[in-house]
């Protein structure tokens, strides 16, 4: 499913963010990215999703090489790819269910269809009495949830899921992890990046230490 | 197809959704594109108007020449002998006095007054049709024929026709040039407004790119957004031109009654009100293609 072949990452100016990195996530695998505060977390995900492109090395998704992907093929890869980003990235001028719906009318979703997607996302992570609520006015763990269900709206194949229980109490972080490891149990992909590993005990674990991955 | 379909009325929910979301906005917008494009479009009907005026009014150039009251048949056949053999005379029609006399005494109005006259007081006359119906060239014929033996008084007919001609050449430039500025005032108005509105959904742009949405997905609601603005512009200039034609009407008919003209003014035709909608809703496309290939660069 995902490939990394001697990948290195440098932002313009400073030192690599990543460096040499070599590893296979299988499908159906279930993977949580761990490290401290700036050990390239958020950019491994962040090539994977093709937000960023890699230095060198070669990072293959699906079969598909990112590095030699045309500009207008990206958008039908991110449609195969749920992702759960560090700030959200929620609208707080649209309700709940027009935040979910987003995918799915940006993927041209007939609307019938994609409204009873909705509904059964929302019920997936337990927000299906929120539908008309605005961001803004859910809690920290709902809004987590949200993000969750709007990822996951698309049915797609790899989940990929940043900090997704920073700023969350224990019982609330629980939850949310629960969700991730629900999704994995039917065959989902799943690409979580945390400092809090505990929380995913019997999964594989990807170690990153100053942009390089730990034995 | 369908989804092709699906995708275009999805853009256009969007663009209204974004128009309704600030009525107020929107109704100050439509209402300064409308104010702009009628300017030129109030002139376009008043030339149109004109135009008609003179068109039915014959503007083959002509002169008239009068000869002397009592001038002898000998005088008047010099003269007509002299026009005949002219280089610059391209057609030559005589007006006897006994003929303008029998035709004005079959209008009612003047038959009294012409009977209670002692003889004929009407001159004979010519008219001439020039060949080269410049104004200098007539000018020319008049002060050669003024010279002549027994003529009395020498007119170029198509005087007050050709000035109004030059003037209406005038108004199509001055309109031309009016609606170009003004055309892209609006190009211009709706560059700000659709930046105005990239600037104020860059959360929801940047997140659609991350969720997979194509360029077009992004473009086609703000495109749209500026067709709506400019068309809705044009539509409300159309209807400013059509109460201004209903207020000018009772005026203008009283002024040409005066001159025992029927006169009705005619707002855009047809032609001139699809012209007026495609221009407008072609000028905010530009506009809003102009912001968006500005504005989108930014986010990648
Ligand atoms: N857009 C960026 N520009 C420059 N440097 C960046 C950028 N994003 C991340 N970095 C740097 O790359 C390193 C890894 O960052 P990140 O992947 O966010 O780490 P993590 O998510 O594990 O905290 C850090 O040193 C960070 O400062
Ligand atoms: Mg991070």
């Amino acid at each position: 499913m995902i490939r990394f072949d001697r990948v290195g990452k440098r932002y313009p100016p400073g030192a690599d963010a990543l460096s040499d990195l070599s590893f296979e996530v299988a499908e159906g695998q279930m993977v949580v990215v761990s490290g401290h505060s700036g050990a390239g977390k958020s950019t491994l995900l962040k090539l994977i999703a093709a937000v960023e492109k890699p230095s060198s090395g070669t990072v293959l998704v699906g079969g598909l090489n990112l590095g030699g992907l045309a500009r207008s093929a990206l958008p039908y890869l991110r449609r195969r790819i749920g992702i759960v980003f560090q700030d959200q990235k929620l609208l707080f001028d649209r309700n709940v269910f027009d935040n979910v719906m987003l995918p799915l009318s940006i993927a041209g979703f007939p609307p019938r269809d994609a409204a009873q997607r909705v509904r059964a996302a929302l019920d997936k992570v337990g927000l299906a009495s929120r539908e008309k609520a605005l961001p803004i006015m859910l809690s920290g763990g709902e809004q987590q949830r949200l993000a969750i269900a709007r990822a996951v709206v698309n049915r797609p194949s790899l989940l990929l899921a940043d900090e997704p229980t920073a700023h969350l109490d224990r019982e609330t972080a629980m939850d949310v992890a629960r969700i991730f490891t629900e999704f994995h149990h039917v065959g989902v992909t799943v690409l979580i990046a945390t400092y809090a590993n505990e929380l995913f005990p019997a999964t594989r674990h990807l170690r990153l230490d100053h942009g390089k991955l730990l034995p | 197809m369908r989804v092709w379909l699906a995708h275009h009325l999805d853009a256009t929910r969007r663009a209204l959704r974004k128009l309704a979301a600030a009525p107020i906005n929107t109704l100050l917008f439509l209402l300064a594109i409308g104010v702009a494009l009628a300017l030129p479009a109030v002139g376009q009907m008043l030339l149109a108007n004109a135009s008609h005026l003179t068109d039915s009014t014959p503007s083959a150039p002509q002169i008239s020449v009068f000869m002397t009251h009592g001038a002898e048949t000998r005088a008047v056949a010099e003269v007509e002998g002299r026009l005949r053999k002219h280089a610059g005379v391209k057609q030559l029609r005589f007006l006897p006095k006994d003929e303008t006399l029998t035709r004005l005494k079959k209008n009612p109005d003047l038959r009294d007054v012409i009977n209670a006259l002692p003889g004929n007081p009407f001159p004979d006359a010519f008219i001439v049709t020039p060949g080269d119906g410049s104004h200098a060239a007539m000018e020319g014929l008049a002060i050669e024929f003024r010279q002549w033996p027994k003529v009395e008084h020498v007119q170029l007919d198509s005087d007050w026709v050709r000035r109004l001609d030059a003037l209406l050449k005038l108004g199509r430039t001055a309109v031309m040039l009016l609606a170009a500025l003004l055309g892209c005032g609006l190009v211009a108005i709706s560059f700000s407004i659709i930046r105005m509105q990239i600037l104020t959904h860059r959360a929801e742009i940047e997140v659609s790119q991350l969720l997979g949405a194509t360029e077009g997905y992004i473009r086609r609601p703000f495109l749209y957004y500026g067709v709506l603005l400019g068309s809705g512009g044009g539509f409300v200039a159309w209807l400013l031109v059509g109460a201004v034609a209903l207020w000018l009407q009772g005026p203008l008919s009283e002024l040409a009654h005066l001159y025992d003209l029927t006169f009705e003014l005619q707002t855009l035709n047809l032609r001139d009100s699809a012209l007026l909608l495609g221009l407008s809703a072609t000028l905010g496309w530009c506009g809003a293609m102009v912001s968006l290939r500005q504005q989108l660069g930014k986010f990648r």
